[in-house]
């Protein structure tokens, strides 16, 4: 650590990891339903719990974002942080806000489009704080170096505000509604965030492989070009059955199907500088979460996006497990994975320790990713099931859910294993300083 | 990586390209606005908004999907009106349907619950107009069969 405000990515990976606990806790108590219907109907419905799921994934991993842009951005610049007074500021209204919309929901205070429902005075001051997010990292970046990655990373986050504004836009007309929905839904996980995920890769990749800055940068644009060339027209994929004209259906399948080239192009960047680089970095754990992250997001959003996404396939998979089973998948390939190994990269250096042994965080990536793999190929099996049953077949809903019984109990299992993973994590990343005995005797210990 | 192309080459082709992508989407979403708003779905009227104010109120989207989208843990909504049998018997769709939501929670053991939802008279019409007018938007075929 160079500089003395990339502390202030501190207390945002506490808060984010605090809020990933949580997510998995509210995961698991959804997955119990899905096995035991009856579980905790009348004190909390799954639809409290679902909703807690899904709402608090996207608050961490906002936050988790903005961690990793202060952390990042003073070595980028080449300057401290404009004001870690702002920052703190920001982070103290995005979780409360964050908290506020979680307790309310158990209290059935809620808006109740899909992944809007924060009530509307929530939205505003997260709305707020990501303005004052922006205001402090886009000062850092005018007074100081401007890289490639901090600028993509930087578009990234702009992007991705101005896109959010269309929460405040629903339409009484459901098939409008879903249209706009789609462009905050769809072009922030597979358009502007791939910019956000692509710099935080290429950053990490110039840290630790050690590879030319020119190389990465070239290859960064290359990547950020090909996702927003094949994701904005790949939002077509979410076009094909909501009342939307029919040229969708081509435009979407073969747009959204080009999505794959540049996950497809981050495994091959990642590996290539990993193997070309000449840097033997001490952060073993981080450089495997790099690694993993591009790998795990190509299959994730990738290879399972891209199994449903050709529109006369999803004639008949749309809105089943397979669904559910791509979105676990990709996000924690893409996103999770990714914060997970900026903060892996980060704490040692924030907590200022040799990031020697890293065994514990190793074992908890191995642990997670095996668990969440699993829970996608039985999510995967129960969409397989149910697609055949409900849309070949045209049986009953409820009948077929019956016959899935099995799929949900392995998939709690895997959730529950998940849940052990990320304890571990925490431990790794939180836990009492290990004492500090280097992997081979010649690393440099100061090496970043 | 290939050696002609040039850091800032990739650059300006990113901008360049991802701008010239951005128009074409744009354009073709207001076409597809235009197209909602006077060929894929039926006049609205007022109460078809209330009642998906209802729908939002209530966050049925959280168990049930609505055209494909929601939470795929109770059954899709967007066509509940065709399979109740709304296109022959509207009358009998209503009452069924509103029929089947007051007597929530089933309490049948071993299956999903649907919690009680206080629902007064002239939110249920709105919230049956709503999905009424629902499976009447063209959605070019979707879904396959009345179940959904």
């Amino acid at each position: 650590m160079k500089y003395e405000t990339q502390k202030v990515a501190l207390p945002f990976f506490m808060v984010a990891m605090a809020l990933f606990a949580l997510q998995i806790v509210f995961g698991i108590l959804a997955a119990t339903v899905y096995v035991l219907p009856e579980f905790l109907s009348e004190g909390m419905p799954f639809h409290i719990m679902r909703m807690s799921h899904t709402n608090l994934l996207i608050v961490w991993l906002l936050i988790g974002f903005m961690g990793c842009t202060y952390y990042l951005l003073p070595e980028e610049t080449e300057t401290e942080l404009h004001s870690p007074m702002i920052a703190y500021v920001q982070l103290g209204i995005f979780a409360f806000a964050g908290a506020a919309a979680l307790i309310g929901y158990q209290f059935e205070i809620y808006e109740g489009r899909h992944y809007l429902e924060q009530p509307l005075w929530v939205k505003v001051l997260i709305t707020v704080s990501f303005l004052m997010f922006l205001f402090n990292t886009s000062m850092t970046l005018l007074k100081g170096r401007k890289t490639a990655i901090s600028l993509v990373l930087m578009l990234g986050l702009w992007l991705a505000a101005i896109f959010w504004l269309f929460a405040f836009y629903n339409p009484d007309n459901l098939a409008l509604d879903k249209l706009y929905w789609w462009w905050i839904v769809h072009i922030w996980v597979e358009g502007v965030w791939e910019l956000i995920m692509a710099a935080l890769l290429g950053y990490l990749l110039i840290k630790m492989t050690g590879v030319d800055r020119e190389i990465i940068e070239k290859w960064l644009y290359v990547i950020v070009g090909l996702a927003l060339f094949s994701g904005l027209l790949g939002t077509g994929h979410h076009y094909y059955w909501i009342g939307t004209p029919a040229y969708w259906q081509p435009i979407g399948s073969i747009f959204s199907t080009l999505e794959v080239v540049p996950f497809f192009a981050m495994v091959v960047f990642a590996f290539y500088m990993f193997w070309k680089g000449n840097r033997n970095h001490p952060n073993k754990a981080a450089m495997l979460w790099t690694l993993g992250s591009a790998a795990m997001a190509f299959f994730g959003a990738g290879v399972w996006g891209f199994m449903h996404t050709l529109h006369w396939i999803n004639y008949y998979s749309h809105g089943t497990q397979i669904t559910a089973a791509h979105g676990h998948l990709a996000f924690y390939g893409a996103y999770v994975m990714l914060i997970l190994g900026v903060i892996s990269y980060a704490m040692p250096q924030i907590r200022r320790m040799q990031p020697y042994n890293q065994m514990l965080n190793m074992w908890s990536f191995w642990i997670m990713t095996a668990a969440m793999s699993f829970m996608t190929f039985t999510l995967t099996f129960a969409g397989v099931v149910q697609t055949h049953l409900q849309r070949v077949l045209g049986m009953n809903f409820m009948q077929i859910q019956d016959q899935l019984d099995l799929f949900y109990v392995m998939r709690l299992g895997a959730g529950v294993v998940m849940a052990l993973g990320t304890l571990l994590f925490l431990y790794a990343i939180f836990g009492p300083k290990e004492e500090q005995v280097p992997a081979t005797a010649n690393i440099d210990a100061t090496a970043d | 990586m290939k050696d002609g192309l040039t850091k800032a080459a990739a650059r300006n082709i990113f901008y360049g390209g991802s701008l010239f992508f951005f128009i074409l989407f744009a354009a073709l979403t207001i076409h597809s606005h235009w197209y909602i708003v006077n060929v894929s779905t039926p006049e609205m009227p007022d109460s078809v908004a209330l009642g998906k104010h209802v729908w939002e109120e209530h966050n049925c989207i959280n168990c049930h999907t609505i055209l494909g989208e929601g939470a795929y843990f109770a059954p899709e909504m967007g066509n509940v009106w065709t399979r109740f049998g709304g296109r022959d018997n509207p009358e009998g769709a209503r009452a069924a349907i509103a029929g089947w939501m007051r007597a929530q929670p089933t309490g049948a053991p071993g299956r999903r619950q649907m919690p009680y939802f206080d629902i007064n008279d002239e939110e249920m019409d709105a919230l049956l107009d709503f999905l009424e007018w629902t499976d009447a938007i063209d959605t070019q075929g979707w879904p396959p069969h009345p179940s959904g």
